[in-house]
C-alpha cells in the first residue's frame, strides 16, 4: 500500500495541471506532497469497512432546478471579456492536437 | 485498491469494466473474422459508447437555451462560460430522461454524484467538463437487436456537451490551422453518455445497436437521435482476438464516426489494421484513433498515456441525485410503446417475422401506427363495400368505429370513390372526410387500442402485404410518414381489389403525398388508370405468346431458372402492350396456368 509518491510523479501532476515548475520546486512538492500523503495513509490504516465514502460533506440530495429557460447574455457581452474575438465568436491561438 | 498482486502483469488479472465487474463477451452466430496478412483468423470484440444530447429546453447546469443552429455564442449565460462565482444547478428534466432511458433498458437508476474531468481544451471555458464518474445514474442495462442479440449496457452517465471549434487556415484542419474560433453554444447542452459491454461482435451489430439505440431515444422523447446533426455521437472500442479464444486483447478507441456506415466500415478496418499487428509480433496500442471518412482509414490521435489522466474528483458544487424506487417507478409507467414491443406488434397484426426486414424498417422510422391505422381502415372500407358500414362478423371495423374513432373525433366517412357507384354522394363528405385532420396522437391512441388493433388483423394478406410494401419503400421520403392512414387505405383497398396495379399505385401514392387534397379514387381516374379486365389481359397475352414461338417453348420445357428469366420478358412485353395497365402478377400467373 505504502508508495511514496516520486520526483517523477510530481512533474507528470504539473505537467497535466500546465504548471512549469522549476528543479528545486519539484524537491520542494515531493516532500510537501508526500507528507500530505502520508496523513492520508494515517486514516487508510483504520478499519472502516462499515464506513460509506463521503462525497460531499452536506447531507443533502436533489438540488435541481426545473427545465425553464432564463436570461442568456448578449453576444457583444459575453465576447466583451474575451482576448481576442472574431466573427461572432471567441478567438483562441492555434490548438495542439485533437480535443480529448 | 484491487490491483495489489505486486507480481501479477496487468495481462493476467481479471479484466474489468469501469465499474469493477468482470468483462464478459458473448457468443453470437454473427460474429467479423477477419484474416491478417499471414492468414490468419481473428475475430471482433467491440463495445460501444453512444453520446447522446437530451431534448431539454436549457442545459445541464443553467437556464440558458439547449438549441441546436442558432447564431454563434447567443445561447450563453455566466454558468456556460465559467466566468467566476457562478455556480451549476442540475436541470431536472435532464435526470428525468436519463432515468426514463435506465428504466426503458431495464437497468438500475441509482443514486449517482457528479465529477469533475479536467483538462485543458478551449471547448470547455471552465477548463473541466462535469461529468459522472463512479458513480454513475443508469448501470447494468441490455438491448435487444432485432435479431434477438443482446448487448448488455454497463452504465450511462450525466454529463454536460463542449463547445463548438473552427479552425481557421490550413485548410479548416486542426493541423496546420492559424487560429481557432469557438461558439459556447453547444457548451453545457445535456448529454447521456451510454457505455454498452464489449457485446458487439459485428460490424452489422454495431449499425443494429446504434439504430435500436436511437429508436428507443426517440420513442421515449429522450433525443432526437439526429447523428447529422451531432445530437447522437458514436465511439466504437475496438478489439480483435484470434478466432475462437476467450481473450481480451488491448483495444483503440475510433472516434469521429458520423453515420452508421461510417461505423461499420470503421470497425472493419480497424479489426484488420489490429489483427495485422498481432499476427506481425506487433503490439496494439491502446490510444485514441481518428476515423477518416475520405480515405477509409483510422489514424493515432493520441496515445492513452499521453492525455488520458483527467485527475476526476467529486464535484464540490453539485450535491448528488437520487430519485429513489418510488419516483424511478412513476417514470417506468409512463415509457410509451419501446420499438421491441412495437416491432412484435406490428409482426403479430401482419403475421409476418418479427425480424422481417419490412417490420424492422417501420418501426425504426416509427410508422407502425401509420401502417397498423392504414390495415384498420382498410377492414372498415372492405367491411363498407360488403353492403353497410357495420357489415361482417366479428364486427370490429363497426364497433371500434362507433366506440374509439368517433369519440376521438378521428374523420370517420371515408372520401367518395369516384370509381365506385356512390350511393350516398349528398353526404357532407367533403368537409368532414378530411383525413389529415387527425392529429398523429389521435391515431397513435386509435392504433394502440384493442379494437383497433384487431381490425388491422382483420385485414386481408393482400392488404397487409401491400401496406408494408408501400410503408417500407415508397413512404420513406419526404412528406411520407404524413400521409393518413385512411388515404393509404384507400389506396390499398384499389389495389387489392384489382383496381389498380402495383405499378400504378406507385404513382398515385406519390400525387397523393404531393397534394394533401387528392384521394386515390381522385387520381386514378385523372391518370386514366382503369381495371383491365381479365378477359381483355388474357387476349393481349396470348398475342405476346403468339408473336415470340421459340422464347414460349424454352418458357414451357425450361427448368424454374430459365422459366424465372423469361417470365420478365414475358411481363415487360405484355406491360409495353397495355403501357403499364396490366398487373405483373396477373400476367404470371396467366403465363404459368398457360404453360401447363
Amino acid at each position: 500500500m505504502s508508495v511514496r509518491i516520486t520526483r517523477d510523479d510530481v512533474a507528470h501532476v504539473a505537467t497535466l495541471a500546465r504548471l512549469s515548475l522549476a528543479d528545486d520546486e519539484l524537491d520542494t512538492f515531493t516532500a510537501q506532497l508526500a507528507a500530505v500523503l502520508e496523513h492520508a495513509e494515517d486514516v487508510a490504516a483504520l478499519d472502516l469497512a462499515d464506513v460509506p465514502p463521503t462525497s460531499h460533506p452536506v447531507p443533502l440530495v436533489n438540488v435541481l432546478r426545473p427545465d425553464v429557460p432564463g436570461p442568456t447574455l448578449s453576444p457583444e457581452d459575453a465576447l466583451a471579456a474575451a482576448p481576442q474575438a472574431e466573427d461572432g465568436r471567441f478567438r483562441v491561438p492555434t490548438i495542439l492536437g485533437e480535443a480529448p | 485498491m484491487t490491483d495489489t498482486d505486486p507480481t501479477g502483469s496487468a495481462d493476467r488479472s481479471v479484466p474489468t469494466d469501469s465499474l469493477g465487474n468482470p468483462i464478459t463477451v458473448p457468443d453470437s452466430d454473427d460474429i467479423l473474422v477477419v484474416s491478417a496478412a499471414d492468414g490468419s483468423r481473428w475475430e471482433l470484440v467491440c463495445g460501444l459508447e453512444v453520446h447522446a444530447e437530451l431534448a431539454t429546453r436549457t442545459k445541464m447546469f443553467s437556464g440558458a437555451p439547449n438549441r441546436f443552429g442558432d447564431e454563434p455564442n447567443t445561447n450563453i449565460d455566466p454558468v456556460t462560460l465559467g466566468l467566476p462565482g457562478t455556480l451549476p444547478v442540475v436541470n431536472e428534466r435532464a435526470v428525468e430522461l436519463a432515468a426514463t432511458f435506465g428504466c426503458a433498458v431495464g437497468a438500475t437508476v441509482q443514486r449517482s454524484v457528479f465529477s469533475r474531468k479536467n483538462y485543458f481544451y478551449p471547448d470547455m471555458p471552465k477548463d473541466f467538463q462535469i461529468s459522472q464518474y463512479d458513480q454513475p445514474i443508469v448501470i447494468d442495462g441490455t438491448l435487444e437487436l432485432p435479431s434477438g442479440h443482446v448487448v448488455g449496457i454497463e452504465r450511462a452517465h450525466l454529463e454536460e456537451d463542449t463547445g463548438k471549434s473552427t479552425h481557421v487556415g490550413g485548410d479548416g484542419r486542426i493541423h496546420g490551422a492559424d487560429h481557432s474560433l469557438v461558439d459556447y453554444n453547444r457548451a453545457g447542452v445535456p448529454l447521456l453518455e451510454i457505455v454498452s459491454r464489449p457485446h458487439v461482435r459485428s460490424a452489422e451489430q454495431a449499425r443494429a445497436y446504434v439504430s435500436e439505440l436511437r429508436s428507443i431515444l426517440v420513442a421515449c422523447g429522450i433525443s432526437d437521435g439526429k447523428m447529422e446533426e451531432g445530437s447522437m455521437r458514436v465511439d466504437a472500442n475496438v478489439s480483435v482476438r484470434p478466432e475462437g479464444s476467450d481473450e481480451i486483447r488491448t483495444r483503440c478507441e475510433i472516434k469521429n464516426v458520423n453515420s452508421l456506415r461510417s461505423l461499420g466500415r470503421a470497425i472493419e478496418y480497424e479489426a484488420t489494421r489490429q489483427a495485422d499487428l498481432h499476427a506481425s509480433g506487433d503490439r496494439v496500442v491502446q490510444e485514441t484513433r481518428h476515423w477518416n471518412e475520405a480515405d477509409g482509414r483510422t489514424s493515432t490521435m493520441r496515445s492513452k498515456e499521453e492525455a488520458d489522466d483527467y485527475r476526476y474528483f467529486p464535484e464540490p458544487d453539485l450535491v448528488p441525485i437520487d430519485l429513489g424506487a418510488e419516483r424511478v417507478a412513476a417514470i417506468a409507467a409512463t415509457l410509451p410503446l419501446l420499438p421491441a414491443a412495437r416491432r412484435a406488434r406490428l409482426a403479430e397484426v401482419t403475421g409476418e417475422a418479427r425480424t422481417a426486414e419490412s417490420v424492422v424498417v417501420v418501426v425504426e422510422r416509427g410508422q407502425d401506427d401509420q401502417a397498423l391505422a392504414a390495415l384498420a381502415w382498410t377492414t372498415h372500407l372492405a367491411s363498407e363495400s360488403e353492403g353497410g358500414p357495420h357489415a361482417g362478423e366479428p364486427d370490429v371495423a363497426g364497433r371500434f368505429m362507433a366506440e374509439v374513432v368517433e369519440p376521438l373525433a378521428i374523420a370517420v366517412a371515408p372520401a367518395p370513390k369516384p370509381n365506385a357507384p356512390s350511393p350516398d354522394s349528398s353526404a357532407p363528405a367533403e368537409s368532414s372526410a378530411d383525413p389529415s385532420a387527425a392529429s398523429a396522437a389521435s391515431v397513435a391512441r386509435w392504433v394502440l387500442t384493442d379494437e383497433g388493433l384487431a381490425a388491422a388483423r382483420e385485414a386481408s394478406d393482400a392488404a397487409k402485404a401491400r401496406v408494408l410494401v408501400h410503408v417500407t419503400q415508397n413512404l420513406g421520403a419526404e412528406g411520407g410518414a404524413d400521409l393518413s392512414p385512411l388515404r393509404l387505405a384507400e389506396l390499398v383497398a384499389m389495389e387489392v381489389a384489382g383496381e389498380l396495379t402495383a405499378t400504378q399505385a406507385k404513382q398515385v401514392l406519390a400525387e397523393l403525398v404531393d397534394d394533401p387534397a387528392a384521394t386515390a379514387g381522385s387520381v386514378a381516374t385523372a391518370k386514366g388508370f382503369e381495371a383491365m379486365d381479365t378477359g381483355a389481359l388474357e387476349a393481349q397475352v396470348d398475342a405476346i405468346i403468339a408473336a415470340n414461338p421459340s422464347e414460349w417453348e424454352q418458357f414451357r420445357t425450361g427448368d424454374p431458372k430459365v422459366r424465372g428469366k423469361l417470365t420478365g420478358f414475358f411481363v415487360g412485353q405484355v406491360m409495353k402492350a397495355t403501357k403499364g395497365q396490366a398487373d405483373g402478377k396477373q400476367v404470371t400467373a396467366l403465363l404459368q396456368s398457360k404453360a401447363t
